[in-house]
């Protein structure tokens, strides 16, 4: 296939050819002005400069909504509601366990007041905790008094806390006034499908108006509720993301013509999701063998949708309870018990100076990588390859090899570095001894990299890594991510020049769908 | 007769709990407990008994066949 042809897939969205796409584009549509589009950003990583003001207020500090902010600031999730109003395909809400981290799965619900105490908790302790959101583990809208009764006693006693919700948004036309109210400017909808037909095979049951409806007439109830809410939302100004799960074979073309409904509609970020489904969730996906998407096609669907909508690449689909970056969680250290037992001292002050530090750090990487990003100018090369890194946050490459719980994935081209996703792993490394498996899972995980930049990586794995074709990186440990990273491109491409080395496409890579062992 | 609640198969997920048109449904030892009592299987209220048509978990919500069925006041 011609490159214009490739090309044409890539950026027709009403008939994307995932299959087409991942074999014959080794090299997928980037950001930048491709497509037709005009829209010169690089998805939710957009910064300052791509965004409107009154927007990038609302968006800087929320790790959610921008990417370039989840590097820096935190979330919590309380769980407060615990009640559902539908039944989705992917989730079982009996599964219950403290090391798997996934929506809908939580440790221990909570009361408002409960909740209340949680979230200046942990603010006391984490003080670029930034946002506060209810995501279940079932419905926020479905339990409408525990969750507005918790944003009102947040609201008074932490106001610099942003507020939150993600709802399937059955329910939501009912309370965009509540919404409104509370000052929420940030609503997630999951959405995924508008075609009642694709929506029965993944809703089997709503329940709304005291009756229980099913198969097609469900999903259809279920979609226009969604997109009524959505309306109504963005016509008040607040600010809506959109999950969509990506469910091969059900609705995985289907999300393009998602992707156009929600855009069209107002919202402001588009988030696809890989499925998670093992037969040990229980759930009816898991059971059945549905599988989830591969991570090249994960990318082929994010980059087919991302003309003028911002993407998210960045989620970590995380439990209910989850606290912390969000590539970490720290749930463990704000269980009930302990935050009864913790003092509290909300000090406001202390936030805001620490978040100026934040601030500071996050000005250096962007000059940094806008430095760094002038050195490639001049340069011509087709060549587009993913590289893995190993973070603990702050936009640096900080974390050892063996110690990563997950590596962030950035697309690097003459444009400069983009994020383009992330991949959970099990830890590699427990108590200094190289486990062979472990390592095997980590290489599954990365294989569709070139490089893998981390802090500090042992003899082994090293060697085992160079085998499997895959770079280690160490020489940038504990400098910028983006920065460092076009400098190795720029390296990369030389020695590709100077004929040193060959530029091999690589292969495509696993998305972890077991359970996750969740140690601090 | 009166519906209750399979206690090792409640999630405690509390959507049933305001759903009944009796109040009949309440929290205890960690799962929720259908007084037969006040329960009326919904009938004069709803179509469906609500706890049922709204639990998560098929078959948890049923019915309790050591209790005479609920007849409505005439």
């Amino acid at each position: 296939m011609s490159a214009s042809a490739q090309h044409q897939i890539a950026s027709v969205p009403q008939a994307p050819n995932i299959t087409d796409i991942m074999q014959t584009v080794a090299e997928h549509k980037g950001c930048g002005t491709s497509g037709g589009s005009g829209k010169a950003s690089c998805g939710s990583g957009a910064g300052q400069n791509d965004l409107p003001t009154e927007i990038w207020e609302k968006v800087k500090n929320h790790p959610c909504y921008s990417e370039e902010a989840h590097h820096h600031y935190a979330r919590m999730h309380v769980a407060v509601a615990p009640a559902c109003n539908i039944q989705c395909n992917y989730c079982n809400r009996k599964y219950d366990c403290a090391n798997e981290s996934r929506p809908g799965v939580v440790s221990e619900k909570l009361t408002p007041e409960q909740a209340a105490k949680k979230v200046l908790a942990v603010a006391s302790t984490i003080p670029q905790m930034t946002v506060l959101g209810i995501a279940g583990p079932g419905d926020p809208l479905a339990n409408p008094e525990k969750t507005f009764k918790t944003f009102e006693l947040i609201a008074k006693t932490a106001p610099d806390i942003k507020l939150c919700l993600s709802t399937n948004g059955l329910a939501l036309p009912d309370h965009v006034d509540t919404i409104a109210d509370f000052n929420v400017d940030h609503v997630t909808i999951t959405i995924n499908m508008v075609d009642p037909e694709i929506g029965a095979k993944i809703y089997p049951w709503v329940f709304w108006k005291h009756k229980r409806y099913t198969g097609v007439e469900a999903a259809k109830l279920l979609t226009d509720r969604q997109l009524l809410g959505l309306e109504m939302l963005t016509a008040r100004g607040i600010l809506c993301k959109v999950n969509s799960v990506m469910i091969p074979g059900i609705n995985d073309k289907h999300l393009v013509e998602v992707n156009k409904a929600v855009k069209s509609r107002g919202a402001f970020l588009h988030n696809i999701m890989p499925l998670i489904s093992a037969p040990e969730h229980g759930t009816v996906f898991g059971l059945n063998g549905q599988r989830g998407p591969s991570a090249q096609e994960l990318k082929a669907l994010q980059d087919s949708c991302e003309g003028e909508m911002n993407m998210m690449r960045h989620c970590r689909q995380c439990r209910a309870d989850a606290v912390g970056l969000l590539g970490e969680d720290r749930s463990a250290e704000f269980t009930t018990d302990k935050i009864m037992a913790m003092e509290v001292n909300y000090d406001l002050e202390t936030r805001k100076a620490y978040q100026a530090h934040v601030e500071e750090e996050r000005v250096a990487k962007v000059a940094a990588k806008q430095q760094e990003l002038e050195t490639l100018a001049g340069e011509a090369s087709d060549i587009k390859l993913l590289v893995a890194v190993a973070t603990k946050g702050s936009g640096l490459i900080n974390e050892h090899f063996g110690h990563a719980k997950e590596f962030q994935v950035y697309e690097l081209s003459t444009g400069g570095a983009k994020f383009v996703g992330h991949r959970r792993v099990d830890l590699y490394c427990q108590g200094g001894y190289g486990d062979e498996d472990s390592l095997a899972t980590v290489i599954r995980a990365i294989n569709d990299c070139h490089a893998v930049f981390v802090a500090k990586i042992g003899g082994c794995p090293k060697s085992d890594l160079i085998t499997a074709g895959i770079e280690p990186v160490d020489q940038y440990a504990h400098e910028f991510i983006e920065k460092s990273a076009i400098a190795w491109f720029k390296d990369y491409l030389d020695r590709v020049k100077r004929g040193e080395i060959e530029h091999v496409v690589r292969g495509d890579a696993e998305i972890r769908q077991g359970a996750l062992i969740s140690a601090a | 007769m009166a519906l209750k609640i399979i206690a090792s198969q409640c999630t405690s997920c509390s959507a049933c709990e305001p759903e009944c048109p009796n109040v009949a449904i309440t929290e205890k030892n960690g799962t929720f407990v259908i007084d037969p009592k006040k329960c009326t299987e919904c009938i004069g209220h709803y179509d469906v008994p609500q706890c049922a048509a709204v639990c998560p978990v098929d078959n948890t919500c049923v019915i309790d066949t050591s209790f005479p069925r609920y007849q409505p006041p005439a």
